[in-house]
């Protein structure tokens, strides 16, 4: 469903993703792991048809994005690591917005949007404005936007970031429940290994914007010797802290794009 | 074009949701309406130029419009900010629609806005007027109020479209608030609004006709009071301001479109 060959992204001097290969089969839910920093983000821009690779090829469902870009975007859904909603409009408005912009039938999007509103429990709020919704609503909205149109491919980015235990639970047991009913391939980047042990088929350990190990938990737990996925991820990235070089890299990055606007 | 439909109906329930943004919005071209028209008037009728409000208030109307379709295009650096730009950059939809929905948007708008303005100068007492042979007032001609609200159309499209330019190519709110002082200011006071174009220093006349804002002011203020204030009416002429603000909008568009177009993030 999702196939990446030498996937890479340079900043000016700065390479994000170097080099990257994968795949992912159809109806697989695929985690991406990695300390802060190590282009998992990079990683789904340039999939989603956000960001140009500086070299490689990627295919959705067949299509490459950047040559098939219209084919490719209906084919998936995404929800961003920061929120992407219209605060301005109702629940309901940016469902139907959503609908409009990925051309779903009248009939199957009023169907489709009373489904999933209840499904992800904001029907009973569809006509309040999202600037009044807490975090796990507006989180719960965006997945649910995401499914609207079925796509087959579905990107959630830290979708539980700042969510509470609840509603990080319930947010999975919706997604896998998703991906069971309407085979959506998923493909998630998270910092809590117990959701990825719990959720992904398949996981690939991602640092210094390359693949240091791709498979199922259980054998990310063997090839470390470890038994736990977090003790496998400690053994494959290390334990120094990322934080501060990839938020300086990040200051630069947003710095010479600022000075890139304006020469 | 569903995509174009529904990016116009955002901008325009936007506009009917925020009611106390409307009045704000039109409170800084009222105050130069009243302050400047009933300040320089005695010294305008002095000079023999006859009535500064009437002479000024297609400025403020045109002033309206551009504060208002300008802001609507870097409404896209909000749109940025709170993520929603991200939802339409991933739409299987041409880039092109999307922009083209969100400037028809903004210029609906600010259409309405100098609607809502002109109604305003109405109220303080400007009139349009027909032009006379002999230079004297004519009578009323409310017949040029749908003929200027083409002027006010293509205003509204042309700086709606500039906005969403610079939209597109702006990233932070610092270099917001620089085009604030260095593009929209100069456009407006450097249009004809305020003053007349005739008899200017060399250099300011070359700026002057230089401002895209000119020929909106000067088509609105030659339909709206003609030619019989002392010539202060028409500047250029009907179909000059017609066709330079026309080929000006379809420029911005297709500029907006593809700096629209090549957005990354």
């Amino acid at each position: 469903m999702i196939q990446v060959e030498n996937l890479t992204k340079t900043f000016d001097q700065f390479t994000a993703v170097k080099d990257i290969s994968f795949q992912v089969d159809a109806g697989e839910i695929f985690a991406f792991l990695g300390p802060n920093g190590a282009g998992k983000t990079t990683t789904i821009k340039m999939l989603t048809t956000l960001l140009r690779p500086t070299a490689g090829h990627i295919h959705l469902d067949g299509f490459d994005p950047w040559v098939r870009q219209r084919e490719a975007r209906q084919r998936f859904g995404i929800v961003f690591q920061d929120p992407s909603l219209d605060n301005e409009q109702t629940a309901y408005e940016n469902m139907e917005l959503h609908g409009i912009l990925y051309h779903i039938p009248h009939r199957v999007r009023v169907e489709r949007i009373e489904h999933l509103l209840r499904l992800f429990e904001l029907w009973e709020r569809r006509n309040d404005y999202v600037k009044t919704f807490s975090g796990g609503m507006k989180r719960r909205l965006e997945i649910a936007r995401g499914f609207l149109h079925t796509p087959k491919i579905l990107f959630l980015d830290e979708p539980t970031l700042g969510l509470d235990p609840q509603s990080r639970n319930q947010l999975w047991t919706h997604v896998k429940a998703l991906n069971e009913k309407e085979k959506t391939t998923v493909f998630l980047t998270t910092h809590y290994m117990d959701e990825a042990d719990r959720v992904a088929h398949r996981i690939a350990v991602m640092d210094h914007g390359a693949i240091v190990a791709i498979g199922t938990s259980a054998e990310l737990k063997a090839r470390t010797n470890t038994d736990s996925l977090e003790g496998a991820f400690l053994a494959l990235t290390g334990t120094s802290l990322r934080d501060e070089a990839a938020s300086s890299t990040d200051a630069m990055r947003r710095f010479a794009q600022m000075w890139q606007q304006k020469r | 074009m569903g995509a174009i439909y529904i990016m116009w109906l955002r901008e325009v329930k936007r506009y009917f949701r925020s009611k106390a943004q409307i009045i704000v919005s039109l409170g800084q071209p009222t105050l130069y309406l009243l302050a400047l028209g009933f300040g320089f008037g005695p010294v305008f009728a002095k000079a023999g130029a006859g009535n500064y409000l009437q002479f000024m208030a297609p400025g403020v109307i045109g002033m309206t419009v551009l504060f208002s379709s300008i802001f609507s295009g870097m409404a896209m650096l909000w749109d940025r900010q709170f993520g929603f730009l991200k939802e339409t950059l991933v739409a299987p939809v041409p880039r092109l629609h999307i922009i083209l929905g969100r400037t028809l948007g903004g210029a609906t708008v600010a259409s309405l806005q100098g609607l809502l303005m002109l109604i305003v100068c109405l109220i303080a007492g400007f009139r349009p007027v027909q032009a006379h042979a002999a230079g004297t007032p004519g009578s009323h001609n409310w017949v040029a109020v749908p003929v200027a609200l083409i002027f006010v159309a293509l205003i509204a499209i042309v700086f709606a479209a500039l906005g969403a330019s610079v939209g597109s190519t702006i990233k932070d709110m610092q270099g917001f608030q620089m085009l604030m002082n260095f593009l929209v200011m100069p456009i407006f006071f450097l249009s004809g609004a305020l003053y007349p174009l005739k008899n200017l220093p060399r250099v300011l006349s070359w700026i002057t006709h230089a401002d895209p804002l000119t020929y909106g002011i000067d088509g609105l203020r030659g339909v709206l009071i003609g030619s019989w204030q002392f010539n202060y009416g028409w500047q250029f002429n009907f179909m000059l301001d017609l066709c330079l603000l026309a080929a000006l909008a379809a420029i911005f568009l297709t500029t907006s479109a593809w700096l629209f177009s090549r957005i990354e993030v």
